[in-house]
């Protein structure tokens, strides 16, 4: 169940966390001055022990009421400016931060949309969902706290010891020693937790993958009463997840304490020294009340380091994570060669397949591949129906022609241009489908359908609701405004199949692929579409995909897809006379020969009759 | 302090700490029509807080060990000043007179301190650590199970994105709250606690100071409270919506980019992304205005605290080590302000989640499962097959507008029932019905005699199952798929399933096999031959009632044919109600039923209907002409 994860390159987590650079350009200015304000802040808060000594041995030492009362004003001045650049400093940096975050999902979900469907095949789409919400949320986080507390902290400690050090140089060097193993602890404590974050958001994603099927899926696994061995299964990955969260937690802890500990230790050290000092009558007892209160107030900081590196490293990996995905080339067009790529013979229009075969991707090398060598021509104007056993490859081939994958060898050339060579924009404004899955979008009926053509009217829409005998829409309770798909009404199988059928004739686009356009409509509603899709079939090169007679009927010709290659061509009744196999996958009728029924063994014993077709090796497989 | 924890739930009484779905109906079913395109389901009064005990009360021992931890943390920690008070006001003096026990005390106390709120720390993050895993594991599997649980009409109106939204990004916002927001607030209340009695300790007037700062200061927090609560409800929201539209997207991008809605989408997509912006900003901002003003609160305090201190040392009243030990617990006492800020910023954020979860959690399912399951008869004479009998039954959907007008139909054991009629004329409501994805307004559907409503589920589906068009696969392998059918199937069991259907081939010529990875949604397996895939599992689950819902659509001929065959040697004498389209397979049926606007217009042999001359004599008529 768990994805394939791409192994995290070898990228520091500094390296990874520069990648943002791009999305933090914009707001730099302000995330660099809310930085500034806030070490200013931070350096305001060491000002007041040194105030406080100030008071402890002037004013007090002195008894000046006067002075006190200068000194706890001066303090409360300094409280006022730092509460305001606190506020300031959060002021500035909100509203840009959201928009960095918002600007990073906007630029996956652009992305995303674009990357070609081989990799969308690949990647489960929780995978991705947990990239553009839980990682991206992480990293709006590190830049509005880590981020600049890592920074502010820093400095804060380094200018904390200028003035350990210059109050009492022992006394501070006694503080600096801890900071060498400090700074090797953080750092092997850094290379191990990678690892483990990086486990736990990959488990986050396979977690989200599982609750999304388990939803679309709900009604199979209510119709075997499954649920119970689903929640068993989620339950298995959520302690998966679990383990290693708990593994993370063991980490943190001992770098938690460890650097709470060892400052502390040396504090320590130095109240002991200090008060020997105070004692011997080298330091007086204000400077060491203004040392330790120093001291301590760079406690937090500190202590912060820890978990700051923490988010940081899990900031780091959500960086990775998201830019693997951006990563992803998406489709280039090209173009360039435009005019060169126009066909010899001027009269060769229509769709023509040259040679066309196609792997999937990611299929291993030596694979068989899905479409070995696919010829065929389309006239212009004409219908081809296509034809096969199931898994023959009829969708991948009507896949090829919108480019949603691209052929791995041959060409496909519309009116003689080849598609590889016409930016995608156009080829799928000239080339529009019905998927055998009608998937409808969060939308109104209307803008469902209008989305097949650029900018269609209310015309175009009646039209193609009427073609693909889609009236039943305005029964809906607002017509054809009534919002459908996963956020509206729901429809019958037929009725969206209808509306999809609706959508890839509305643009009266120049070529049509259909997939099976029928198959989920009642024999009355069918001969209905038929008649009517007939007439617009007439105007358009249209290929195919038919399952039954009735659709076949639709088309002038027929193609025979076997075996990853067209092996007959033919008009309907040429074929059903000619061609054994393409009879048995008409009608299911016995194929002469063999006392077998004949519709229990594949294609293979018929393959002999057609030419050029290989014959099939798979004849033991009986059942 | 913000009650998280300590609180128990004073309304609705304790049955809802129970966390089953029964015990949670408080808010009619009814009034639920509405609120789920809003993604606003009503969550009972108290329901959210009733929740979050009940998460945690199992694990109060934990709770209470890891604060005891933070509480001896918080002790080592504090005793630092004092230990410097003490250096100051008597190791100094004791040092002078060559008396170096005090200080070697401070030295050993210091070091003790720290070893041992180091010690504490890594105990404490460890314990805290586990209940946070526990209760986040603890939720997920609730939402998971609850989600599953309930009925199937819920899950045609609440989309899948919310749902996900619930059990990721709203289990997340509690995560965060518990393994950096509770620890926060412990210890602040810890610090607060226990810095103040150390001020009142060391000088009473100082400390009722200190402590009467504390009262606009939880003004500020109620405050902010309140109005972050808006914020980050609206801001779930927002949230939600953008995973719907992405989950949207990725799950229909076929259909996306063949019709190019890249551009129309990223317009959508920006505004839903604006808004959620929009209102994260907001949370950010008011954020920024609680800090601010907790912050002067807090320096002012400090301010007039040393005013006065500074002033009672000046005059004699106050020793000068004191007054350095309060000063650097003051410092301490507010420095946690900034932490407390965050953990409210956490606690709000999850407050909102957990209330949109709590809302989620009391939807009842409206098929609920069997209080007191009755096993079905054995059965009859070596009958595989089972009697099926709606009785009285009629179906309305909740928002009104009924679909099947009232009526009786048996069907008897080991009979095959076609079910035709047009789109909308309630074929697949009947089906549902027999399948107990919805239970009849009036009526009974019974099985063998045997309510289905009174039926466990692993019985209910030995005696039912269905397929229906939409044939959804698992990721994980194909023989995985299969076995969905029934888990405890061997390979060879797969296998036999799968031939009996003629999927076997296909399979076989996978690159591995019943082994291969069906990838996303069986990305790579044809309609068809998911068509073929879901029918093996209904093979494999081999019950007395099958129900095919347009389940051959996407079959071309041959496979159409194949399931005939199966259904007469495999399934044979099991009671079938078949709806097609494809009057093929009306062809094996030994009753057919036409059905028109809810209600069954015609019953009879095949042969009977189609010599005669209703409805389904002419849809015949029309069939054959197309097969032409």
């Amino acid at each position: 169940m768990p994805e394939e994860h791409v192994e995290p390159k070898d990228r520091s987590a500094v390296q990874s966390l520069l990648r943002l650079w791009p999305y933090v350009k914009p707001v730099r200015t302000r995330l660099f001055g809310a930085a500034l304000i806030a070490i200013v802040a931070s350096c305001l808060g060491l000002v007041i022990p040194l105030v406080l000594k100030w008071i402890v041995d002037g004013p007090v030492a002195h008894q000046d009421p006067g002075g006190v009362w200068l000194g706890a004003l001066f303090l409360l001045l300094l409280g006022i400016t730092e509460a305001v650049l606190f506020g300031v400093r959060r002021w500035m940096v909100a509203r840009p931060l959201a928009g960095v975050e918002a600007s990073m999902r906007a630029d996956l979900y652009r992305h995303l949309q674009r990357l070609p469907v081989a990799f969308h095949d690949r990647w489960s789409s929780g995978q991705l969902l947990s990239r553009g919400t839980t990682d991206l949320m992480l990293l709006r986080m590190f830049l509005v706290f880590p981020l600049t507390f890592l920074l502010v902290n820093t400095t804060t400690i380094l200018v904390g010891f200028v003035i350990l050090l210059i109050q009492e140089w022992t006394l501070g060097l006694v503080l600096l020693v801890p900071v060498v193993p400090l700074v090797i602890i953080c750092s092997v404590f850094e290379t191990k937790y990678s690892v483990v974050a990086r486990r736990a958001q990959d488990q986050v994603g396979d977690l989200t993958t599982v609750v999304e099927e388990s939803v679309l899926g709900i009604r199979i696994i209510k119709g075997f009463g499954r649920h119970r061995s689903q929640a068993l299964a989620f339950r298995a990955l959520s302690e998966r997840l679990r383990t290693t969260e708990l593994g993370k937690a063991r980490l943190l802890a001992g770098i938690w304490a460890l650097i709470t500990t060892i400052p502390e230790l040396a504090i320590g050290a130095a109240l002991v020294l200090g008060t020997i000092q105070v004692a011997d009558g080298g330091l007086s007892a204000g400077t060491l009340v203004a040392f330790l209160s120093t001291a301590l107030a760079l406690r937090w900081p500190v202590e912060s380091i820890g978990f700051l590196l923490a988010m940081s490293q899990e900031s780091a990996t959500a960086t990775e994570r998201f830019f693997e995905v951006m990563d992803v080339a998406e489709e280039e067009d090209t173009s360039v060669s435009g005019g060169a790529a126009r066909d010899e013979q001027p009269e060769a229009g229509g769709m023509v397949f040259e040679g066309v075969g196609f792997r999937y991707p990611d299929a291993e090398e030596d694979s068989v591949p899905v479409l070995k060598r696919i010829d065929l021509r389309i006239r212009p104007g004409e219908t081809m129906a296509l034809v096969g056993a199931t898994g023959s490859g009829k969708t991948t081939l009507t896949a090829l022609v919108p480019r949603l994958h691209d052929a791995t060898s041959g060409r496909i050339t519309l009116d003689g241009e080849d598609i590889t060579a016409m930016p995608r924009e156009r080829l799928r404004e000239l080339v529009s489908v019905a998927f055998e899955e009608p998937t409808l979008f969060s939308a109104s009926v209307g803008e469902n359908v209008l989305m097949g053509a650029g900018g269609g009217g209310e015309e175009e829409l009646r039209r193609a609701l009427s073609v693909a005998q889609a009236e039943f829409v305005h029964d809906l309770p607002h017509g054809i405004d009534t919002q459908v798909g996963e956020q509206g009404l729901s429809l019958s199988g037929g009725q969206r199949q209808r509306l999809a059928l609706a959508r890839a004739v509305v643009g009266r686009p120049r070529f049509l692929v259909l997939d099976d356009p029928l198959s989920a409509l009642d024999v009355h509603t069918e001969t209905l579409v038929e008649a009517a899709l007939r007439r617009v079939l007439e105007e358009t090169t249209a290929i195919v995909v038919a399952h039954r007679p009735s659709t076949v009927m639709l088309a002038d010709r027929v193609a025979l897809l076997t075996e990853g290659r067209i092996s007959a061509v033919g008009t309907h009744q040429e074929l059903l006379r000619s061609n054994a196999e393409y009879a048995w996958l008409m009608s299911g009728a016995g194929v002469t020969g063999g006392g077998e029924p004949a519709a229990a063994s594949p294609p293979g014993p018929t393959a002999d009759d057609l030419p050029g077709a290989h014959a099939p090796a798979e004849e033991s497989s009986t059942r | 302090m913000t009650s998280t924890t300590t609180g128990r739930p004073t309304e609705p009484g304790d049955s809802e700490e129970s966390g089953s779905p029964e015990a949670v109906a408080v808010v009619p079913a009814e009034r639920a029509g509405d609120p789920f395109d809003r993604d606003d389901l009503p969550t009972p009064r108290g329901a959210t807080r009733a929740l979050l005990v009940s998460l945690l009360r199992p694990l109060r021992g934990r709770v209470v060990v890891a604060a005891l931890f933070l509480l001896i943390q918080q002790a080592a920690v504090q005793a630092g000043p004092l230990l410097v008070a003490y250096a100051i006001d008597s190791g100094v003096p004791a040092f002078r007179d060559e008396d170096y026990g005090p200080l070697i005390a401070v030295a050993l106390g210091y070091a003790l301190c720290s070893a041992g709120a180091g010690a504490m720390q890594y105990a404490f993050i460890k314990a805290s650590a586990r209940v946070n895993q526990d209760v986040l594991l603890d939720l997920r599997g609730r939402i998971f199970r609850h989600a599953q649980a309930l009925s199937v009409d819920f899950h045609e109106r609440y989309t899948s994105g919310r749902l996900i939204s619930r059990s990721t990004t709203d289990v997340e916002s509690l995560r965060e709250l518990l393994s950096e927001g509770l620890q926060e607030l412990i210890g602040v209340v810890l610090s607060f606690v226990s810095i103040s009695l150390m001020l009142l300790w060391l000088d009473f007037g100082t400390g009722a100071v200190a402590v009467l700062s504390f009262v606009p200061l939880y003004l500020l927090v109620r405050l902010y409270q309140r109005r972050a609560a808006v914020i980050f409800a609206s801001r779930s929201t927002a949230i939600a919506a953008v995973i719907v539209k992405f989950a949207e997207t990725m799950n229909g991008i076929r259909p996306v980019q063949a019709f190019r809605r890249e551009p129309v989408n990223d317009e959508v997509f920006r505004k839903l992304n604006h808004e959620h912006r929009r209102t994260n900003g907001d949370a950010m901002l008011e954020n920024a205005r609680y800090v601010v003003g907790s912050r002067l609160v807090a320096n002012t305090a400090v301010a007039g605290i040393v005013l006065w201190g500074a002033y009672r040392v000046a005059s004699g009243s106050l020793a000068l080590g004191v007054l350095a030990a309060m000063v650097l617990y003051l410092r301490r006492l507010y420095d946690p302000i900034d932490r407390l800020s965050m953990f409210l910023n956490s606690y709000q954020s999850a407050a909102a989640s957990l209330e949109k979860i709590a809302g989620l959690l009391a939807q009842t399912p409206t098929v609920p499962e069997a209080l007191e399951p009755r096993e079905l008869p054995a059965s009859v004479d070596e009958h595989p097959g089972r009697e099926v009998v709606f009785d009285g039954v009629s179906f309305s959907y909740r928002t009104g507008g009924e679909v099947l007008p009232r009526f009786d139909l048996t069907v008897p054991a080991g009979q095959t029932v076609a079910v035709v009629g047009s789109t909308g004329a309630g074929k697949s409501t009947l089906a549902k019905l027999l399948a107990r994805f919805y239970d009849p307004t009036e009526g009974r559907v019974l099985l063998d005699g045997t309510d289905l409503r009174d039926l466990a589920t692993p019985e209910l589906r030995r005696g039912v199952v269905m397929v229906t068009q939409e044939a959804f696969l698992f990721s994980g392998t194909v023989a995985e798929n299969i076995a969905i059918g029934s888990p405890d199937a061997t390979r060879a069991e797969i296998e036999q399933a799968a031939k009996a259907i003629g999927a076997h081939d296909f399979i076989a010529g996978l690159p591995d096999g019943y082994d291969t990875d069906v990838r996303k949604r069986g990305g790579r397996i044809s309609a068809g031959q998911r068509q073929l895939v879901a029918f093996a599992r209904a093979l494999l689950a081999n019950p007395a009632v099958l129900i095919l819902d347009e389940a051959t659509s996407s079959l071309d001929i041959p496979g159409e044919r194949a399931v005939q065959r199966a259904m007469d040697t495999v399934l044979h004498g099991r009671t079938a109600v078949v709806i097609a389209h494809r009057l093929s397979t009306v062809e094996i049926a030994d009753r057919v039923l036409v059905m028109e606007h809810g209600r069954i217009v015609e019953d009879g042999a095949p042969a009977g209907l189609i010599g005669g001359t209703g409805r389904f004599a002419g849809l015949h008529r029309a069939w054959r002409e197309s097969l032409a």
